[in-house]
């Protein structure tokens, strides 16, 4: 069995490295897919921190990661054609600059993760599954018919958005970016789970009643979960939409829900590198396998059984072993 | 004081046709062991959930430290001081024994929402839980995680746990269920001078332990207090011994 923190760091290393060289070999296309797993691992480690460490199977997580991307969508919409956002009351200036955007999607992402999560908390088991589900597809219908935002179209954004200092239209600064933002969460992510609220909500996710005994709150422990895990979910929103310059419906679709879901138990549900290695591993194959057959989805739906059979610690299981904890 | 530390009012509980709680009134003093006894079915867990707040009574009142806490939360009643070990042990199987340890600490502190300071490093939580670790004998297991401990081992953490809280009361449900001999000794002994700190409500199958330890006994048959009274006088009692300990007592 390999340590856990050298698989982290091996993979930290390869996510350096290939972009690194996919620079010296002039293979833009490369250091996009690597963005695009990055991006991807930033939304599944935000919901691992709800469904890994909370016990929290959100089906509706599609949401945070759409709302993140429509914040920067309209933002952004309002800032390239010159109108205000209108708020009735108020209006605010459009914006190209990336901190604000993420600000908003944080807030925005965050907010709605409160209200969705206030709700379905109430509910345990398939019918939590259930009713976040019905929120994510809630989110869908409504953007689908949002004419002032492109509707079902949805929209482009003709130019990356901006963060000082700076050229965000450079593949390699903007995948530097994200992968600072990667790490700066998954490094917090550590902590969290090593603090007060992590042992808590750990301790949650296996015997509620436990908690309660000692006198906390498991609704409340795992309803901030929610909301910090919404809140990730949502930054990779807002960066997935600038990878793409293009934001539509389909950000909020139940398929993205599962997609991430898929990430983080391939990777090891839990495990604070685990939706990284999922990623890695779920855009090598789409870009390996979806180059052969159309149907690559098959392939990676037997991969995904094999682990579940055999494997319930995902790749990082497989390869280190059983979880061990820190003291 | 004039007040007992626990105390049930005619607490009554229905399933069905079922009564399993029958206008129960039960104190529990300072100093004391009150032993619940009664056989399978009596209504003994349906009496301790009321207690601590898993189930809601469906008449009468349960009082802490004089104060009504029938509609309040096991969070709640937990924070007001009382301290619960459980039957079948429900610990967090995944961490270890300090961790669990600290989990109670971390309950008695009231403060659970930092994310940023590792909790292990916190001097003060840990202090408490290693108190409490050490009084059960469990300091040398302290990394051991909870799924590798023996029975016993996971039933003197249970106790451990509650003794983070420092509680005002302990409800204590079988504690000494699938302990050999030798460690219900063990424990008998160490319950023998907790009720110094807090009394203890003790609900328990084994009579040497109950005999043994309580300063008064309450039985329970079909939801009904039917005796209440010193070991002595619940041994002679014709009506205890004809409904519960039979020929054997």
């Amino acid at each position: 069995m390999i340590p856990e923190r050298h698989v982290n760091a091996a993979l930290l290393v390869g996510l350096v490295a290939v972009p690194m060289w996919a620079l010296a070999a002039d293979e833009p296309y490369t250091i996009t897919l690597a963005t695009r797993a990055v991006i991807l691992a930033l939304a599944a480690v935000g919901l691992n921190i709800a469904l890994g460490i909370g016990g929290l199977v959100s089906l509706g997580h599609a949401a945070f990661f759409g709302i993140g991307g429509y914040a920067m969508g309209i933002l952004a919409f309002h800032a390239q054609t010159f109108t205000p956002l209108d708020f009735g009351a108020f209006s605010v200036a459009g914006t190209k600059s990336m901190p604000v955007i993420w600000l908003a999607a944080l807030v925005l992402s965050a907010l709605a993760a409160l209200v969705i999560g206030l709700l379905s908390l109430r509910t345990s088991g398939v019918y939590f599954i259930m009713i976040t589900l019905a929120f994510g597809q809630m989110f869908y219908y409504f953007t689908i018919s949002w004419s002032t935002y492109g509707g079902e179209d949805g929209m482009s954004i003709y130019v990356r958005n901006s963060f000082p200092g700076l050229d965000t239209l450079v593949p390699v600064q903007f995948f530097g970016i994200c992968l600072i933002l990667l790490c700066l969460v998954l490094f917090l992510n550590a902590r969290l789970v090593r603090s007060r609220f992590g042992l808590a909500l750990n301790a949650a996710r296996q015997v509620s009643v436990r908690v309660e005994t000692v006198g906390l709150d498991p609704t409340r422990l795992k309803l901030l979960a929610f909301v910090i895990s919404g809140a990730v979910t949502g930054l990779a929103g807002a960066l997935f939409a600038d990878l793409n310059r293009f934001v539509s419906p389909a950000m909020f679709s139940w398929q993205f829900s599962g997609e991430i879901m898929v990430l983080v138990i391939l990777g090891g549900v839990g495990r604070i590198f685990g939706p990284v290695v999922g990623a890695v591993v779920f855009v090598t194959l789409e870009h390996v396998l979806g180059g052969l057959t159309d149907f690559w989805h098959i392939y990676l739906g037997v991969i995904l059984l094999l682990i579940v059979l055999f494997a319930q610690g995902g790749i990082i299981g497989l390869l280190c072993g059983r979880r061990v904890h820190h003291d | 004081m004039t007040e007992p530390v626990l105390e049930t009012r005619n607490i009554t509980r229905r399933f069905g046709a079922l009564m399993a709680s029958d206008s129960i009134s039960i104190e529990l003093w300072p100093g004391e062991i009150h032993a619940v006894i009664g056989p399978n079915g009596a209504g003994k867990s349906t009496l301790i959930e009321q207690i601590c707040g898993g189930l809601k009574p469906d008449a009468g009142q349960v009082r802490l430290l004089g104060r009504d806490v029938t509609r309040q939360s096991t969070a709640a009643r937990a924070r007001a001081g009382l301290g619960r070990t459980f039957q079948i042990s429900a610990l967090a199987m995944e961490d270890t024994v300090l961790q669990n340890a600290i989990l109670g600490a971390l309950g008695a502190s009231g403060r659970p929402w930092g994310i940023w300071r590792p909790v292990l490093k916190d001097r003060g939580l840990r202090a408490r839980a290693e108190e409490a670790l050490h009084r059960v004998g469990l300091e040398d297991l302290t990394a051991k995680h909870c799924a590798d401990l023996s029975h016993g081992q996971r039933r003197q953490l249970e106790v451990a746990v509650a003794l983070t809280l420092r509680p005002k009361a302990f409800i204590m449900d079988e504690p000494m269920a699938g302990l050999g001999a030798e460690g219900s000794k063990r424990l008998t002994g160490f319950l023998d001078g907790l009720r110094e700190e807090a009394p203890i409500l003790l609900v328990e199958h084994d009579m040497d332990a109950v005999f043994a330890l309580a300063d008064r006994i309450s039985v329970l048959v079909y939801g009904r207090i039917i005796a209440t009274g010193t070991v002595d006088e619940i041994r002679a009692n014709a009506e205890v011994r004809e409904a519960y300990l039979g020929e054997g007592a």
